[in-house]
């Protein structure tokens, strides 16, 4: 599934903007059907005639994922139901070693017979490939678990809630929208469940059930003189959790002088009307004045800087130059973690990389080769200390086992390594956003994701947000609008001066990460506190056209 | 599922179109098969072969439709989806933007998609076409990272108001970034055909390796605006922002570039340098598309920019109906009218400029004014006097497509270029562009 399509799909067009690649959707199913589930038994007897066919060929290693991925879309603008979609993709893939080199297929034809012949083509890939090795695959050791399950602890199953439901929770978040003065709106619940089922030669057998969860809206208020239009996107955040996501607590909410930010579950409708009265504010806000400012940087946007800066970078393919034709190497070369003194940020800078932590997009009990997840520390007192590694990754960097980042977005595509959850860790000190606001001079308070680039090592990035206010000795003056922030990743991180409490933390995701040729999506969270950078470059982006 | 022929396409949806009971049911069958190789670090990282097929009905009764789809093709199977897609329907909300089925389309003569000698490609042919790639490379003791895919597939379609259509097309894809051993020189080519015929892939990466070399010791230079000649490649990234902006359901709502106060849009008006023709053609020998588009209607010639003119808007058919406008699709690929110099000649007629090879990670800041930003990568060059004197490092910009094609200063030859963002087929000019928008320096090779 490419951009464009979903674009087509949904029709919000210029609003699919804050949407990059999409992942393989599937058949159109019933909803009724998504709530079936595969007996493990069933799928455990197809991978091991995968599993023997590919052995009897000469492979030396066999995985095999049969996976049932489920899609759901709500989509509304204004008073209308878009499209209602349910898809299922159902398939086996099939990875193998032969000859030490890797082979890949995979079908959607679930006989025995099908799926050895999978295995076989799988395997002579493997040995056309292997001529042009040049060493060996060298897989870290994993043990097998035997029978296993790992079940993501959602409350409410969104499949299971009705499509009405959905649609008048979208029709009411719309309504209030253009009550509040929006020309348009575009709204959508996005829904997935991973039904996934790994076996490899290793013995291990792991049935696992991932739901995720993403409700956002996209709205637009035009000034009918001067023809100009601006935009407000959902504070919402992409969850690994079911649909209580949507059902917000008092305690899920933050009060600020921005107006209500949502930490763990969300209030799409009372975004909405926040969302419509800060869009005509956005439309008479003061263009920036380009020039260096202290930024306060809200978790609804930092999540996405975060992914950029220090996700992508520490991800070990990248740095040994596997993504080098496409997403691109890193900064982060092998010889500064080395040197374990490479000063990545300042002593306030502590990300670790995370595939367990509950409610996020990321957490999984095992990888897609059979690895159990966990965590560890990536930037320590701002210094590298670690990548993220998978299986025939780890020997280079000296570990005995695989992180456990392995993932592919669909039975029909091949695993590889795929970004933890990576999270800048709140600071010790007790430390609010209003106290961040009160201790800068001359600043920008910023909340929301907006544009975003970065180069193909990291280095140079360049966001722009949702919603910027000016902060002018220690108080918000008022709206900015025309920002974006440019600077050099370590220069960034090294005027990283506080970061708020852990009272303070909130996940920020990406549904829509993507990487690898052809191109994956996967889906993952990044948490944070409010934090503060001194001194970063902020240019006016406010241009002239016919 | 082998790739249907016309006839064996039109006997099975025939078939599908009996079980219908629906007011009106329209029924779209594909196929395709293909595999890639991804190589990096001199070495296959990834490899796969993958078939795909499916059906997809789409059944209406009134202004209810429901979709359903299905990848197994005995009859029981064939009936089964078809009564499926009868039932979504009736469980569906009406939807007020539902237009009724198209009746039979004139597509004209079938476009040149596909090629016998892609569609025979199979695990050898790749693997021999990346030995050639990976020999090129450890010769000149330089580090190879590519892609190659390929694939053959057919789609066809018919409903119950009489439309048929189908095509059949194949497409290979071959991409490599060439590194220098000590990381500081980087090059990178890009290749699509529906021919596999033509793709030469040991010449590509010989490409991809010159740049390489010659990109290493590149010198920091302040960033501002600059003469720039940006390669097809890098046209590409830049124009394509534009070709998708051409909505006509977003001009007309007053939220895109081609918006103008009033609820007007742009057509018809001067928006762009007037040596500027953009059109689509789906016969165009070098990058032949499909004729028709997924929802059935023609894919003709049109022209979407003359002389600078902003000349027509693509809609869905029921914004075309709403508004009056001619229904006309968004293009498979778009074509830019070129000059007759050669990159070479552009460069020797520049005083002072810099050369871009390659844009990268191209994201919106602005869509009122269609700005956005990105980066030079994989080869930048100082021009003084008409020659290349030195490689600069990369620049980060921000541009607006549409000043830039105000601000032309010359076209070369169109080639048949492919965008790294979208992996959209287009035939672009390099481009000559004055005042050109660096706005800092990157340090990443």
């Amino acid at each position: 599934m490419k951009r464009r399509n979903f674009i087509y799909l949904t029709g919000v067009g210029a609003a699919a903007a804050m949407l990059p690649a999409i992942p393989v959707w599937g058949n159109e199913i019933s909803p009724e059907r998504a709530l079936e589930y595969i007996d493990p038994a069933a799928k455990k007897i197809l991978s091991d005639v995968a599993m023997n066919a590919a052995r009897s060929k000469g492979a030396t290693y066999t995985d095999v994922r049969v996976g049932r991925y489920l899609n759901q879309f709500v989509i509304t603008r204004e008073d209308k139901v878009q499209n209602i979609v349910n898809t299922e993709s159902y398939g086996v893939g099939i990875r193998v070693i032969a000859n030490g080199c890797w082979g890949f297929a995979a079908t959607d034809k679930m006989d025995k017979d099908s799926i050895a012949k999978a295995a076989e083509l799988a395997v002579s890939i493997a040995k056309e490939n292997s001529r042009l090795q040049s060493e060996p695959v060298k897989l870290a050791p994993q043990k097998g678990y035997g029978e296993v399950s790992w079940k993501a602890p959602i409350e409410k199953n969104a499949f299971e809630v009705p499509i009405k439901e959905k649609v008048d929770l979208l029709l009411s978040v719309n309504d209030a929208a253009m009550k509040g003065g929006a020309d348009y709106i575009n709204s959508v619940i996005f829904t997935v469940n991973e039904q996934k089922y790994f076996a490899s030669t290793d013995g291990s057998y792991i049935d696992q059930d991932i739901h995720r969860i993403w409700p956002t809206f996209f709205i637009t208020k035009i000034n009918k003189e001067t023809g100009k239009f601006e935009t407000r996107n959902s504070l919402s955040a992409p969850a690994g959790k079911g649909y209580e996501y949507l059902d917000a607590r008092p305690e899920d909410k933050i009060k600020t002088a921005s107006g209500t930010l949502y930490k763990g579950r969300y209030d799409m409708l009372e975004d909405a009307k926040q969302a419509a009265a800060q869009v005509g504010e956005k439309l008479k806000a003061k263009s920036v004045e380009p020039g260096k400012y202290d930024l306060v940087l809200d978790p609804s946007h930092l999540w996405l800087t975060i992914h950029e800066s220090c996700g992508h970078p520490t991800e070990l393919d990248r740095v040994l130059g596997y993504e080098a034709n496409f997403a691109g190497t890193s900064f982060l070369t092998l010889d500064k973690w080395e040197s374990k003194k490479f000063q990545y940020g300042s002593k306030e800078v502590n990300i670790t990389a995370d595939k367990t932590e509950l409610g996020s997009l990321g957490a999984v009990g095992y990888d897609d080769e059979g690895v159990k997840c966990g965590q560890w520390d990536v930037i320590k007192d701002g210094v590298l200390v670690n990548y993220q590694a998978i299986r025939d990754q780890a020997h280079i960097v000296g570990l005995d086992h695989s992180q456990g980042c392995c993932y592919a977005d669909n039975w029909s595509s091949v695993q590889f390594q795929r970004m933890a959850n990576i999270s800048l860790q709140p600071g010790k000190k007790i430390l609010s956003i209003a106290d961040q606001i009160r201790n800068v001079e001359k600043g920008i308070y910023i909340v929301g994701d907006g544009s975003f680039s970065i180069d193909q090592q990291r280095y140079n990035f360049q966001f722009g947000g949702q919603l910027y206010y000016e902060i002018k000795a220690g108080k918000i003056v008022g709206m900015l609008k025309d920002v974006a922030y440019q600077a050099n990743t370590q220069e960034f991180w090294n005027s990283c001066v506080a970061v708020c409490d852990k009272s303070d933390y909130r996940l920020g995701g990406s549904f829509f990460d993507g990487k690898g040729q052809p191109s994956q999506s996967s889906a993952v969270s990044h948490g944070s506190a409010t934090a503060r950078f001194n001194g970063v470059n902020v240019i006016n982006t406010a241009r002239k056209i016919g | 599922m082998a790739i249907l022929t016309k006839e064996q396409a039109k006997a099975l949806l025939t078939k599908v179109l009996s079980y219908s009971k629906a007011e009106q049911c329209e029924v779209n069958l594909s196929g395709s098969d293909g595999g890639n190789i991804r190589y990096a670090r001199s070495s296959v990282s990834t490899s796969g072969g993958i078939s795909t097929n499916s059906l997809v009905v789409n059944s209406a009764f009134g202004k209810k439709s429901g979709v359903a789809t299905i990848n197994e093709f005995d009859d029981a199977s064939l009936e089964k989806v078809v009564r499926r897609a009868e039932e979504l329907a009736q469980l569906a909300p009406e939807n007020p933007e539902f237009m009724p089925f198209l009746g039979p389309q004139e597509y004209g003569p079938e476009s040149p998609t596909f090629s016998e000698a892609t569609a025979a490609m199979g695990p050898k042919e790749r693997a021999d076409a990346v030995q050639e790639s990976l020999n090129q490379a450890k010769e000149n003791k330089l580090n190879a990272a590519g892609f190659l895919s390929n694939s053959a597939g057919f789609s066809a379609m018919m409903n119950s108001n009489g439309l048929f259509a189908y095509n059949k097309s194949t497409d290979v894809a071959f991409n490599i970034t060439i590194r220098t051993e000590d990381g500081k020189g980087s090059g990178y080519a890009t290749k699509g055909y529906n021919d596999y015929t033509k793709l030469n892939t040991k010449a590509d990466t010989a490409i991809a390796a010159k740049k390489a070399l010659a990109s290493v010791t590149a010198k920091a230079i302040e960033p501002g605006k600059y003469t720039v000649i940006l390669e097809p490649t890098a046209v590409a990234v830049m124009l394509e922002n534009l070709f998708f902006d051409l909505d006509a359901r977003q001009a007309d709502e007053g939220r895109s570039s081609m918006s103008k106060p009033g609820g007007k849009t742009k057509v018809g008006e001067q928006l762009l340098d007037e040596r500027v023709n953009i059109y689509s053609d789906p016969w165009n020998p070098e990058l032949p598309t499909s004729n028709w588009n997924g929802d059935g209607r023609p894919q003709g010639k049109v022209n979407w920019i003359e002389k600078g003119v902003v000349k027509n808007l693509y809609a869905s058919r029921y914004w075309a109906q709403k508004t009056g406008i001619k229904s006309l699709p968004s293009p498979d690929g778009a074509i830019m009218v070129g000059g007759t110099k050669t990159l070479e000649e552009l460069i020797k007629g520049t005083e002072k400029g810099i050369l871009v090879t390659r844009l990268w990670y191209i994201r919106p800041v602005d869509p009122q004014t269609l700005l956005v930003t990105g980066l030079t990568r994989d080869g930048t060059f100082y021009i003084e006097n008409g020659e290349i004197k030195f490689p600069v490092k990369n620049f980060r910009f921000n541009e607006s497509p549409i000043i830039m094609l105000n601000n032309l200063d010359e076209m070369g030859r169109s080639e048949r270029t492919v965008s790294a963002e979208s992996n959209t087929n287009y035939l672009l000019p390099p481009l000559k562009i004055r005042d050109f928008t660096f706005t800092s320096l990157s340090d990443a090779v």
